[in-house]
């Protein structure tokens, strides 16, 4: 491990776990724990997990003015989202887009009392944050809280833990996020997370995070998992790993992401286009894309990971797609896969083929998520 | 019978002209549980350091490598139904492939017990 790599601030909690560490968007990240990736995913989607998201960059936005409202309609000037719309205390799937209508980052944003709570990917944080500040620095000020802690509990028992922590929570629905106390401290609190999993996202000073996180593997249901199960759930749930599955060069309706963009912000919606790639986004949401994200089912027990080519015929000439996401999914009990293909070829149930380590497989389009969603709507 | 082993983790025992090669109980304990296993079709003739078979967990595909050179005879199709036969017996149920060795001094060159414990 080279010495330049970032420490969450429960990165002794992971060596004293005896967790396999690896670098990880800059940062020494558990990628998993002495039970073991089957476990820890099977963990999770029985009782509940626990995910050190640290890494990731958290950010509060605020209007000059003050006003909430103010912050929000400026930070529709960024997104396809309706954040005009947002309630207090709920949270929201967002996308930040560029000129093509590419993906620069997709992030989970709050409305709070008085201003937004964003989380963004570890590897884009910096650049996201500059990015945001400057496009509205004449309403806004962004401040990085790169240096608090954020944790994620997941799984069907996350509930039940995190209630005796905070009473709140029970009654909190999906992607509900308060603010709230824990030792003095200010938390976030969002019911929420990427596993396909109800569960939590907590957002608390590092220097109560080993305790709290402590506090949260003495119960007798919560396992510790790494980065390994992490990418297995959230892939089996159809969620997109920014970098695999959605880059710049992807746009929100070419990776099957039109659900989270609301009716407000589409062709003849109150607030239609004023985002970066309006006018190639709207286009594509009226006409259709060329090519589409989708689930991709691998015929036999061998895993098609990211990178393999697709093909409409077992001779495998003429390339049709590529798989952007693979692995196994323990749950599922069997490969599990996600990538694009052209658009006539993404009906669910259309038979596909993958070209193997020099054999073809057949691989069949399939319905994402691969397992239902356990959310608690 | 020695089994000697390779600096990427591979056992290999000499039978007669048969050599069977699996992956070490260190290498099968951190690659962790796996979910497949595929060898490289029979007759193929090989040289050391090709890759002769894939073992994969739910994370990673690792090759394994032949640690010396010959023609792949057999893959442990129990692997096909049950390839956490590597995770529980890495060194005698979990072998993974025989090749009919060319030249059986080429084991000569590779790790003893000892040799490998201190890498």
């Amino acid at each position: 491990m080279t010495e330049s790599l970032l420490h969450t601030p429960l990165y002794n909690l992971h060596i004293s776990l005896g967790a396999k560490m690896v670098p990880f968007a800059g940062y020494a990240m558990p990628v998993q724990y002495p039970k073991g990736v089957m476990e820890e995913h099977k963990h999770t989607r029985q009782k509940a997990g626990l995910f050190d998201v640290s890494h990731m960059g958290q950010l509060r936005l605020k209007a000059k003015s003050g006003s909430v409202e103010a912050a929000l309609s400026a930070f529709e000037t960024l997104v396809p989202m309706d954040f005009c719309g947002l309630a207090e205390n709920r949270q929201r799937y967002a996308l930040l887009t560029n000129e093509q209508g590419g993906i620069r980052d997709d992030l989970m944003v709050a409305r709070q009392k008085d201003d937004l709570f964003i989380v963004v990917n570890a590897a884009c944080k910096e650049a996201d944050a500059t990015y945001i500040e400057k496009a509205l620095i004449d309403e806004c000020i962004i401040e990085r809280q790169f240096d608090r802690a954020l944790l994620a509990l997941q799984g069907p028992k996350a509930v039940e833990v995190i209630s005796q922590f905070f009473p709140e929570a029970a009654s909190m629905r999906f992607m509900d996020c308060i603010m709230t106390r824990y030792e003095g401290q200010d938390i976030t609190l969002s019911r929420s997370g990427y596993t396909g999993e109800d569960g939590y996202e907590i957002g608390l000073p590092a220097e109560i995070a080993e305790s709290f996180a402590k506090a949260l593997l003495s119960h007798p249901d919560v396992e510790p998992i790494g980065l390994g199960a992490r990418d297995s759930l959230r892939l089996e749930a159809g969620l997109c790993l920014y970098g695999n599955d959605i880059d710049s060069t992807t746009t929100p309706i070419e990776a099957s992401l039109i659900w989270a963009i609301q009716k407000a912000r589409r062709p003849g919606g109150a607030r239609e286009n004023g985002y970066p790639g309006a006018e190639i986004i709207s286009k594509q949401i009226q006409n259709g894309t060329k090519r589409v994200r989708v689930g991709l089912q691998p015929e036999g027990r061998a895993p098609v990971r990211a990178g393999v080519e697709l093909f409409a015929d077992e001779t495998a000439q003429e390339k049709i797609g590529i798989v952007t996401s693979g692995g196994f999914g323990p749950t599922f009990g069997g490969p599990v896969a996600m990538g694009y293909v052209q658009a006539p070829l993404s009906e669910v149930n259309t038979q596909l083929f993958a070209s193997l380590r020099g054999k073809i497989v057949p691989v069949t389009v399939h319905v994402l998520p691969f397992i239902p969603a356990g959310f608690k709507r | 019978m020695t089994t000697r082993y390779t600096k990427t983790h591979e056992w290999v025992r000499l039978e007669g002209d048969i050599a069977t090669v699996g992956i070490t109980a260190h290498a099968a304990d951190e690659l962790g549980e796996l979910v497949f296993a595929e060898g490289k079709d029979e007759g193929t003739e090989v040289t050391s350091g090709d890759a002769v078979a894939v073992v994969e967990s739910v994370k990673a595909a690792s090759d394994i490598y032949a640690p010396v050179g010959g023609i792949i005879k057999e893959f442990n199709t129990n692997l096909s139904d049950d390839p956490t036969l590597i995770n529980k017996d890495p060194e005698n149920e979990g072998w993974i492939i025989k090749l009919k060795v060319a030249d059986s001094e080429e084991l000569d060159a590779l790790l003893s017990a000892e040799q490998y414990a201190a890498l």
